[in-house]
């Protein structure tokens, strides 16, 4: 089977989907930035730009290339255990299963797909977000690369709208982060994509597995406290 | 600085090096031996590594040290080091000193891959000294591990980047734990020179020293061991003992330098001990 790469006639369902408006939970979510602006790593808008490149190439990747390979027609409960096995923060487990859960209640009602209703009834309590994504970007009529774009912008875009209210940063400088993170949005994407077509022809050990431990050790920091802005 | 407690001075020369490189495979199988104990059918060295069997630490257990025959990896180095322990033996592995990675003439990258397999009722401590990324090394180091159900591990990683005072050398690792063919932990990391956002807030930070240990149990399966923040100084590191998505225990610890890894993960180690029982 060969990935299609080519730009999709259904780009609008891409801007639905990556809409940071889609109703899938994300928004009560920071992406690690919390935490790190608790301890002190994260102050200002060049602070969130090395954050959110760091985030990008490791755990943005790797949602990525689950997103793009679920796209491509890669076993969504081997990808699930995948997704497992490079998640060592239990609280990062969790989270992941909780969004998945809220994207496939918005995807069922957005594009219905046995698809996805099977992935539903295989993970009653979520399967993880990025595999979501990759089964709701299919049913939507889209491809691997646009899954991957999709999970890779949402990687970055999280933690910084959450910097804007956490900092007071400047919402233009915070977007302007992301404008300029966007080629490496692209090569990210891309390289996703390419790692979910080995992925097909050979097994999930294809995808990357980029870790950033200090956003499994905060993310375990952070789920003990007793009060937070965000839920991650 | 001492960076590892027993690191020995490496010469970054190597007399008998082909600009080439070199391609060694290093290979150990221990078996049960009949007697209660365990044999080693295969312990073949090969180029820079080395194979010791040393005395045994616990009882019943084949100990095997590997020993730094010449200083490595240098750029352009293929390496590779297979181990199989078949069920009913129990070996542990260790090595002599750090291992250091160090450029080549030819300014190529180097590749160590590691291959370990545990059958049933087999039993493997893999505790190397750390692997020190010099500055101006390529290295590529691939951990795979293939577990039967019912077998038991203790793997400990320590990455370093660059020996004291010294540039970062740039260091792919991945470690890859399959346990009856499905996915217990991948983990990888792209650091030093070239590598985006490592050395920023999500990744390392200022840290320079990055270790897991990884403990697999079958008595976890029942009774996972409790998520636990260790107790640390963030100004000289910190670290977490977490339970995997299977009978697993993983100790994630960064620092400042390899002495304080090392001090995590062993916390790291007796936290996740007591949680076995």
């Amino acid at each position: 089977m060969t990935i299609t790469t080519t730009a999709p006639a259904n780009r609008a369902a891409l801007l639905v989907l990556a809409d940071g408006r889609f109703p899938a939970g994300g928004h009560a979510h920071s992406g690690g930035a919390e935490a790190a602006v608790a301890a002190g790593r994260l102050y200002d808008a060049t602070s969130l730009e090395a954050f959110c490149r760091g985030r990008l190439d490791t755990a943005g990747l790797v949602a990525a290339a689950l997103a793009a390979a679920a796209a491509a027609g890669v076993d969504p409960l081997l990808l699930d255990e995948a997704a497992d096995a490079r998640t060592p923060s239990p609280a990062l487990r969790a989270t992941a299963r909780k969004l998945g859960r809220q994207m496939m209640r918005a995807a069922r009602a957005c594009w219905p797909s046995p698809v996805l209703d099977a992935l539903a009834a295989a993970r009653p309590r979520g399967a993880h977000q990025p595999v979501v994504l990759g089964v709701t970007a299919s049913a939507a009529g889209l491809g691997p690369l646009d899954a991957a774009h999709a999970a890779a912008y949402e990687a970055v875009s999280g933690p910084a709208t959450a910097a804007v209210r956490l900092l007071s940063l400047d919402p233009f400088d915070a977007t302007a982060v992301l404008a300029r993170l966007a080629p490496d949005l692209d090569r990210v994407a891309q390289q996703a994509v390419d790692s979910a077509r080995l992925a097909l022809d050979s097994d999930v050990d294809a995808l990357p597995a980029a870790s950033a431990p200090l956003l499994e050790i905060a993310a375990e920091r952070h789920a003990a406290w007793p009060v937070r802005l965000f839920a991650s | 600085m001492d960076r590892g407690g027993r690191m020995t001075a490496v010469v970054p020369t190597r007399a008998t090096a082909p600009a080439s490189g070199v391609r060694a495979a290093a290979r150990i199988v221990a078996a049960p031996d009949g007697r209660g104990g365990t044999a080693l059918p295969v312990l073949d060295g090969a180029g820079p590594l080395a194979l010791r069997r040393t005395r045994a630490v616990a009882p019943g257990t084949a100990q095997v040290t590997v020993v730094g025959a010449m200083s490595a990896p240098l750029g352009g180095d293929h390496l590779s080091l297979d181990t199989r322990v078949r069920t009913g033996a129990r070996l542990a592995v260790g090595s002599a000193a750090a291992t250091v990675s160090l450029p080549g003439r030819c300014g190529r990258s180097a590749t160590y891959d590691v291959r370990l397999t545990v059958d049933s009722d087999a039993e493997l401590c893999w505790l190397p000294e750390p692997l020190i990324a010099a500055a101006g090394s390529d290295l590529a180091m691939t951990t795979r591990v293939d577990l039967a159900e019912g077998a038991r591990l203790v793997l400990r990683e320590e990455l370093v980047l660059g020996r004291a005072g010294e540039r970062p050398g740039r260091l792919v690792s991945r470690l890859t734990v399959r346990l009856d063919g499905r996915a217990l932990l991948d983990q990888g990391l792209a650091l030093g020179p070239g590598a985006p956002g490592w050395s920023g807030p999500a990744v390392l930070d200022r840290y320079r020293a990055v270790g897991q240990l990884l403990v697999v149990e079958p008595r976890f399966r029942d009774r996972p061991c409790q998520v636990a923040v260790l107790p640390s100084d963030p100004a000289e590191g910190e670290a977490m003992l977490t339970p995997l998505a299977g009978p697993a225990a993983l100790v994630t610890a960064l620092a400042e330098d390899a002495l304080m890894v090392r001090r995590l993960l062993d916390a790291g180690r007796q936290a996740a001990a007591a949680a076995a029982g």
